[in-house]
């Protein structure tokens, strides 16, 4: 096969094969633009699916947060008071999914819950569930993806974010949060949110977040939206916003209420009524923007191509060695050492 | 630590009903501009004769000139040569990449003729099912040079297809989306063209030949698809020239006859062709070349290097495994070579450190030698020179020893004539005493 450089191409260039490609005018309208319009309606006929985990202790409002985010009830717990929610010995991880459509855009949408995360007295480890799960997922779709005869569409359950509750105690983050985000944001997209949030005061709120920024410096975390993937200087710009200010401060509510004769998401309080949707209120506008609207493919493409990828890679290396053995989930990068 | 993990069984998949706008149907926008930044490939192989019109087709087609010169007809056998273009439409960017068949038909022979086509489209596949199978790996910017669609273009000889187009056509069809069309279609009249394609299309069909089909399962393109679908093959005219009709320039070829327009639907099918391949079904060529020829050459392939599929309990590694050990197996052998070849060169370096001692050791001698000789003729001529001083001096002595004795003699005579002298004066004297 010869390739003809005539002139270096101005965009990237092809990583292997070609070395050049030619840069050429179009005299007229060819049709090319429709490729859009075809991959748009090949992708809304298959369907999107999206798998969503919440971490946090209980009663910070994981369930109401989901809720609210899309907006029908999603959990099936029930958040109203007068329920006692039974708090299990362990960390336990349940998972349910809905096919919700929009506008002819279907999604299944699986959201994992994490009751008994944070809630022992003695915590220690209580990462170790929610590692093994989210391995668990990439081990089956490589399964998968290595067959021989393999299915037209491997089934995604791989987690593509974790949304981490942090409570609002308007200090620092503790040792658990620490520990959680430090081992977790190696394996997925974590995206740490100050949960009741209605319960600081915006300089309070501020200051928190500013404190949190910090230690998550200081102890090399990553969250997402991640710096190193940023593809261009479009994309760091938008991203550098964002990174300004997570963790978002969000409030969770499930109920409207009458506000300026508009009936609105929102906690009603002897002071006063919180709109969920109001960002002068709350950052939930901005959550379900970055997880929903704006950067949901992104979320799923650093899913597929940083996380899983780094877990292939790790898997493959070390399935050389050692006799294949069912998978223990302890493969947290931090445990395994790679066998390079 | 037990740890239970609930999941509702498949029929708990209900759907909800939005009670406010979420916004995920931005979603197919989402992915369409990730595509948009990435730009998309687009890989056609031309197959036809030599002289047919692939490259003016492909002109006319994408609406500019590629760079190309015609072929000639003395080409010893078929080679694909593969040309790769950037277009850009709106904020669309297209990598093309047009493969030539240079040469096809041309020789006496033409038995292998199909064979590099068919080499070079396993190659494409290869070189991507060994970056999927890489352990690290980078699949979501690798250039796709995986071909997506053939163009077969058949001679308008009006008849039916030639033996040649059969066989070539059989052997790509379970690997590439073929789309036959008719090419220099203005050489054939209008009712001949529809026998020539019933033709066409019934011998495809009795020996077999799978031809790309038209999606026909999505209510937005299945009508336009299956329209389009009862004109295969193509008949299609190409032109980048333009020529003036009515009060505006089209593209056409015009002959003393007459003038036949490209785009116009009654005189060739061109618009239909751009319509299918470009406008309706580039995403679904390159959909179906991944996720059905690909996965054909994946499954031959791997089943040829002896994986396969077993219970799903036993070795689900075995493919990985398996080709992690041959790829071993080849570190191995590399690793092999590599030490072969040192010790080659090793041994060559001791050879010739020998040699070169060798020459050095001789080289030592003969100093040696030179300087014994120097030195033997050093101590002769010091010997001769010995042997002359000792003349010399013997000589000399010998001059010296005469000349003393000649000393001595005179002294001797004078002294005698003294003593005679004075013995005569004596006698004389005694002679003379005695007279007293």
């Amino acid at each position: 096969m010869e390739g003809q450089p005539v002139q270096p191409a101005p965009e990237e260039t092809p990583r292997n094969t070609n070395p050049a490609n030619v840069g050429l005018e179009l005299f007229g309208y060819v049709g090319i633009e429709a490729v859009l319009d075809q991959m748009r309606i090949k992708t809304m006929k298959t369907g999107f699916e999206f798998n969503l985990m919440v971490v946090g202790q209980s009663g910070l409002g994981k369930s109401t947060m989901v809720n609210t985010l899309f907006k029908s009830k999603v959990s099936r717990k029930p958040t109203g008071p007068g329920y006692e929610e039974h708090i299990p010995k362990t960390v336990q991880l349940q998972s349910v999914t809905h096919i919700i459509e929009e506008k002819g855009v279907k999604m299944k949408l699986t959201v994992t819950d994490t009751p008994g995360f944070g809630d022992q007295i003695n915590n220690e480890n209580c990462w170790d569930p929610i590692i093994k799960y989210i391995n668990e997922q990439y081990e089956k779709y490589l399964r998968e993806e290595i067959l021989i005869s393999r299915k037209r569409k491997i089934p995604d359950t791989r987690v593509h974010s974790c949304v981490y509750f942090v409570p609002p105690t308007g200090h620092w983050l503790r040792p658990l949060d620490l520990e959680f985000m430090r081992r977790l944001s190696k394996i997925v997209n974590v995206v740490p949110v100050i949960a009741k949030a209605d319960t600081l005061t915006l300089e309070e709120r501020a200051e928190f977040k500013q404190r949190i920024q910090k230690d998550l410096k200081a102890h090399g975390i990553s969250v997402y939206p991640q710096e190193d993937f940023d593809d261009n200087p479009d994309d760091r710009i938008l991203n550098d916003k964002i990174r300004d200010k997570i963790p978002f401060a969000v409030v969770g509510a499930d109920k409207e209420h009458q506000v300026n004769g508009k009936r609105v998401l929102g906690r009603k309080t002897k002071w006063g009524i919180i709109e969920v949707e109001n960002p002068a209120h709350c950052e939930f506008p901005l959550l379900r923007d970055l997880l929903i609207r704006s950067h949901l493919q992104d979320l799923k493409d650093i899913t597929h191509n940083v996380h899983y990828e780094s877990y292939r890679v790790q898997r493959l290396n070390e399935s050389n060695r050692l006799a294949l053995s069912p998978v223990n989930g302890l493969l947290g990068k931090d445990e395994v050492e790679s066998d390079l | 630590m037990a740890v239970a993990v609930e999941r509702p069984a498949n029929d708990e998949l209900r759907n909800l009903s939005l009670s406010g706008h979420v916004g995920f149907d931005s979603l197919p926008d989402q992915l369409v501009n990730k595509s948009t930044s990435q730009g998309f490939c687009f890989n056609i192989l031309c197959v036809g004769e030599t002289g047919i019109g692939k490259s003016t087709l492909m002109d006319t087609l994408f609406n500019t000139k590629f760079e190309s010169d015609p072929a000639t007809h003395n080409e010893p056998g078929v080679r694909l040569k593969a040309r790769s273009y950037e277009l850009q439409e709106s904020n669309v960017r297209l990598k093309l990449t047009i493969v030539d068949t240079v040469g096809f038909g041309d020789q006496i022979n033409k038995d292998d003729s199909y064979k590099p086509i068919v080499e070079y489209i396993d190659t494409q596949f290869e070189a991507y099912l060994q970056e999927e199978l890489k352990i690290k790996r980078s699949l979501f910017n690798y250039h796709d040079t995986r071909i997506h669609a053939c163009l077969y273009f058949i001679a308008p000889t009006g008849h039916s297809l030639k033996s040649l187009d059969l066989v070539t056509m059989k052997k790509l069809d379970s690997k590439v989306n073929i789309i036959p069309i008719i090419a220099k279609a203005d050489t054939i009249a209008k009712n001949e063209l529809h026998k020539f394609k019933s033709k066409i299309m019934s011998e495809l069909v009795s020996n077999g030949v799978q031809i790309y089909q038209f999606p026909t399962d999505e209510e937005t393109v299945a009508e336009i698809n299956a329209t389009m679908s009862v004109h295969l093959p193509f008949a299609v005219v190409g032109s980048t020239e333009e020529v003036k009709i009515g009060n505006k320039m089209s593209k056409a070829r015009q002959y003393p006859w007459g003038v036949v327009q490209v785009e116009n639907e009654n005189h060739c099918d061109f618009v239909k062709l751009r319509e299918m391949l470009i406008r309706v079904n580039m995403e679904d060529l390159r959909e179906q070349t991944h996720t059905r020829h690909y996965e054909l050459y994946r499954r031959c392939k791997l089943e040829e290097m002896g994986f396969k599929d077993t219970d799903p309990d036993s070795k689900p590694f075995s493919l990985q495994e398996t080709y992690e050990a041959k790829r071993n197996e080849f570190l191995g052998e590399l690793q092999k070579k590599e030490e072969e070849m040192r010790q080659m060169f090793v041994m060559r370096v001791k050879e010739k450190e020998a040699e070169l001692k060798e020459a050095e050791k001789d080289l030592h001698e003969k100093f040696d030698h030179l300087k014994r000789t120097h030195q033997e003729e050093k101590k002769k001529v010091d010997d001769k020179k010995k042997e002359l001083e000792e003349e010399l001096s013997n000589f000399q002595k010998k001059k010296a020893a005469a000349q003393l004795l000649q000393s001595q003699a005179q002294q001797a005579g004078s002294q005698q004539t003294k003593k005679d002298k004075d013995k005569k004066n004596k006698e004389q004297a005694t002679a003379g005493g005695e007279l007293v």
